[in-house]
């Protein structure tokens, strides 16, 4: 590069580029990806424990199982509307496309939730055994993870209008659409891992 | 049930008073503490610590709190090393030695985690964040505030496993507190949950940084400095650091779920109800051994940077050690499992790792040669960190040739976790990683306190810490493979004891060797004037953190370095390029501003830590919404950055000039 060019650009040199910031951001979610495979191994390792203790099938209602699913499924669809809208620079809507994707995350984690208890009261508790143990601490991190990224949520509501949607309010929607596409990957694995093996 | 609330399992008893040992240190401790703490308030220094350094986010100073809390940790982790070797010194026969049981299980696995997660850990990010972005000509790092958020968390896990000393006690279980001894049954005590806390509160850091650089090393680089032409020492960062952040997330996990057998009866390690302990075994070590592959990795680096300057020419191989690095880096992810051949996986899957293990020798060994390709003919200075690169060759090949031998598993079945397992990773580590973090400080030293270590305490230094190393581990090596054990509190055959009176003897070497660090560190702070280092080049080095005043000013560079081959800087002194002008154009640099929010944030986490240690549910939630509610905070501040003003610039660089032309 010319001397030049590269004093014009100079005292630029530090802003990082946005490109910058959401690499680094990937490369988080390639470290949470880790952490879930790390779940996942030990759920399938201790899942064959062949103990004749009560198994999740017993318990399992897939019906509810897949309303919760398309939930969240739903949830992205409307985070992306939400994006489209922040292009478009329309508060109103995008905080609004944001608020109906809180409500659908936390419709998944309270039907979640309400599923944990269900178990709970029929037997399946997590201090019963390791498999056990390890189907609530897979799926209760996925649902961790989905709480996180609702409050995320609420604090992008909060701070779109405060940060007037300039580039550090595009960069973290950016972020949080990551994240938010990820959770659902995750959960596609855990649909087909954890219930729908657990099922047959 | 308040109190039960607010103190959990806390009482006084957790405080030892009948331990004379822990209150004879306690008294000592407090009496240093009360002193500093006495002297930066009587020299009014609140206000310089508050605003210079715990809020700094410069990599550089950044860096110097990671070396200091190495410094002070290696301090803490040697003292337990030579408790260990004088008790095994005399506990032989019908002797039992000083240290009774559960105290020596304590100081075995507090030497280990500390010397790993607390001395060497924070010793590699300080020479990274020291080195790194001058060498690819960055300002900074690519998040300084991420960056003071992941040492603030390292101190406060290693503030954590400190405080195991005078409230409860430390684990009993070894540095990787394997269960079903580290489950509630077996450790009932805090002291496993003080082991996992700290351990987990670092790690979250080192992880982060571990992302850090990685952006930084992409993402950040000058124009001109493609991957092939990156100075070698940040390929080898880069590999480290790749290394973290695949592995850190799976040390995460098996914390975790050791916590969540501990806290909520959960059964993923028991030995009964149909927990699997061999599980937590296999991922602690798909952690652990790219674990010591991310300490070693960064002393290659060293070791290749101080051979080329010293040997004053270009490294031997440039595509091959990088090459090598790489390999490394990947066999280092299919090679855990030759830590617990004895498992019983089945001679094919133990003849896998067998096998995948000894292939590591190969690029190792390609590196070695390339070092030594690079000092034949070449004009060899014998400074101090030369020295300790060439200490290096000798043990490190000793130590690696134990490795082969261990990888071949039907040996290995014969000294499995005997001392000849423990004198090989100390031959590695001790001879590998710490040799080379001691030349890479020697190294860059100047360029980060402005002046050079003196040379004859170093050499003095040098000598008893590589003798001492030798007397302290070789014996090892025999008593391993007459049979003797790792972690024996005492032995009933005397016929082993001359070796351990030897070992113990080497300890004390390196007790000298480190003496001598310590009276060098204030014999150059006292003569710093005539050790200043005025050109910010007195090795005559080769990348570009040489091309800039030492110290290096808190900008880095007033103008963005260009590259057009490796070793740029020497390049340039050969062809006499005019590096330094009066006549440039001074723009305003654009920087970020200090902030106080990850020291915050990590004290937050660190009361978190220490509540859910005790079963302090009130604290606890307070640490954790504390935590999140200050980083949420910070997401709400604008006015996070400035421009430094372009005379500022000129007049520091300006002055740099004329220091140069004073010393002609």
């Amino acid at each position: 590069m010319h001397a030049e060019a590269a004093m014009a650009n100079e005292h630029h040199h530090h802003v990082n580029t946005d490109a910058t910031d959401v690499f680094g951001f990937w490369l988080y979610i390639m470290t949470d990806c880790i952490l879930f495979a790390c779940l996942f191994a030990t759920f399938i390792v201790l899942n064959t424990t062949g103990m004749g203790a009560p198994t999740l099938k017993g318990h399992l209602n897939l019906h509810d199982i897949l309303i919760e699913s398309l939930f969240l499924l739903a949830s992205n669809f409307t985070f992306c509307l939400a994006v489209l809208n922040l292009n478009k620079k329309n508060l109103l809507r995008l905080q609004g496309w944001l608020f109906v994707s809180f409500l659908l995350g936390a419709s998944f984690v309270y039907m979640e939730v309400t599923e944990f208890f269900h178990l709970a009261k029929e037997g399946f508790r997590w201090d019963l055994n390791g498999q056990v143990s390890s189907f609530f601490t897979l799926v209760g991190t996925h649902g961790f993870h989905v709480s996180i990224g609702l409050l995320w949520i609420l604090l992008m509501i909060v701070q779109m209008p405060i940060l007037k949607m300039n580039d550090v309010a595009k960069r973290r929607m950016t972020y949080l659409g990551l994240f938010w596409n990820f959770l659902d990957i995750v959960w596609i694995f855990v649909f087909t891992i954890v219930y729908l093996t657990g099922a047959i | 049930m308040l109190q039960k609330l607010l103190f959990g399992n806390l009482t006084l008893d957790a405080i030892p008073i009948h331990v004379p040992i822990l209150v004879g240190t306690g008294a000592i401790l407090g009496v240093v503490v009360a002193a500093i703490l006495l002297l930066i308030t009587i020299n009014r220094k609140w206000k310089y610590l508050w605003d210079e350094w715990i809020t700094s986010v410069d990599h550089k100073k950044i860096g110097i709190m990671y070396l200091i809390l190495a410094m002070v940790m290696m301090l803490r982790g040697f003292s337990d090393a030579i408790l260990m070797r004088s008790q095994q010194a005399l506990a032989a026969g019908h002797a039992a030695g000083y240290l009774p049981p559960e105290h020596y299980d304590q100081i075995f696995s507090a030497h280990g985690v500390i010397m790993i997660f607390f001395v060497a850990m924070p010793f590699m990010f300080a020479l990274l964040n020291m080195v790194v972005p001058l060498q690819i000509g960055a300002r900074d790092v690519a998040y300084p505030y991420l960056n003071s958020i992941s040492f603030w968390l390292t101190f406060v896990g290693a503030m954590l496993c400190n405080l195991s000393l005078f409230v409860g006690e430390f684990a009993r279980t070894g540095w990787l507190a394997y269960p079903p001894l580290s489950e509630l049954y077996y450790s009932p005590d805090v002291g496993v949950d003080y082991y996992i806390w700290c351990l987990q509160i670092a790690g979250v850091g080192t992880l982060l940084a571990g992302i850090n650089f990685i952006v930084t090393i992409f993402k950040m680089r000058c124009p001109g400095m493609t991957l092939m032409k990156m100075p070698i020492f940040v390929w080898s960062a880069l590999c480290a650091m790749i290394l973290v952040a695949l592995a850190f997330p799976v040390l995460t996990v098996s914390l975790a779920l050791l916590s969540f057998d501990r806290l909520f009866d959960m059964h993923f390690f028991t030995d009964y109800a149909g927990g699997n302990n061999m599980m937590y075994i296999n991922l602690i070590w798909v952690w652990g051994h790219p674990e010591v592959y991310i300490l070693v990795l960064p002393a290659f680096g060293i070791f290749s940077e101080v051979v080329a300057t010293f040997s004053k020419k270009k490294l031997f191989g440039y595509t091959t050690m990088v090459w090598a690095m790489a390999v490394i880096t990947f066999l280092s992810f299919i090679v855990w499992l030759h830590h617990f051949f004895t498992m019983g996986a089945g001679a094919d899957v133990n003849a896998f790792f067998g096998i995948a293990t000894m292939i590591i020798a190969i690029p190792t060994g390609v590196k070695i040669f390339n070092w030594l390709f690079t000092m034949y003919k070449g004009r060899i200075l014998l400074a101090t960190p030369m020295l300790w690169v060439i200490a290096f060759f000798t043990t490190f090949a000793i130590g690696g040739m134990t490795g082969v031998m261990m990888s071949v598993p039907p040996i290995d079945f014969q000294v499995h976790n005997s001392l000849f397992l423990i004198a090989h990773f100390h031959n590695v580590i001790i001879g590998g990683v710490l040799f080379g973090y001691f030349a890479g400080m020697i190294y860059w030293f100047p360029k980060v306190f402005g002046f050079r270590l003196d040379e004859r305490w170093g050499k003095v230094s040098f000598v008893f810490w590589v003798s001492g190393f030798y007397l302290a581990f070789m014996p090892l090596y025999i008593l391993g493979l007459s049979g003797v054990m790792r972690r024996i509190n005492h032995y009933s055959d005397t016929m082993y004891q001359p070796y351990f009176i030897a070992a113990a003897l080497g300890a004390v070497l390196i007790f000298i060797g480190i003496g001598a660090q310590a009276i060098q560190l204030i014999v150059s702070i006292k003569n710093r004037r005539a050790l200043r280092d005025v050109t910010g080049d007195p090795w005559d080095g080769r990348t570009l953190e040489w091309s800039l005043s030492s110290p290096a000013p808190f900008y880095n560079f007033a103008f963005t370095p260009t590259v057009q081959e490796i070793d740029q800087y020497s390049l340039d002194k050969e062809k006499k390029k005019n590096l330094h002008s009066h006549e440039m154009h001074y723009e305003p640099i654009h920087m970020p501003k200090n902030t106080s929010i990850g020291f915050i944030a990590a004290m937050f986490a660190g009361l978190a830590g220490f509540a859910i240690i005790w079963h302090m549910w009130i604290p606890g939630i307070v640490g954790f919404v504390g935590m999140v509610g200050v980083l949420v905070a910070r997401t709400f501040m604008t006015n996070i950055d400035y421009y430094v003003p372009a005379e500022t610039v000129k007049q520091t660089e300006l002055a740099h000039l004329k220091e140069i032309a004073h010393a002609r």
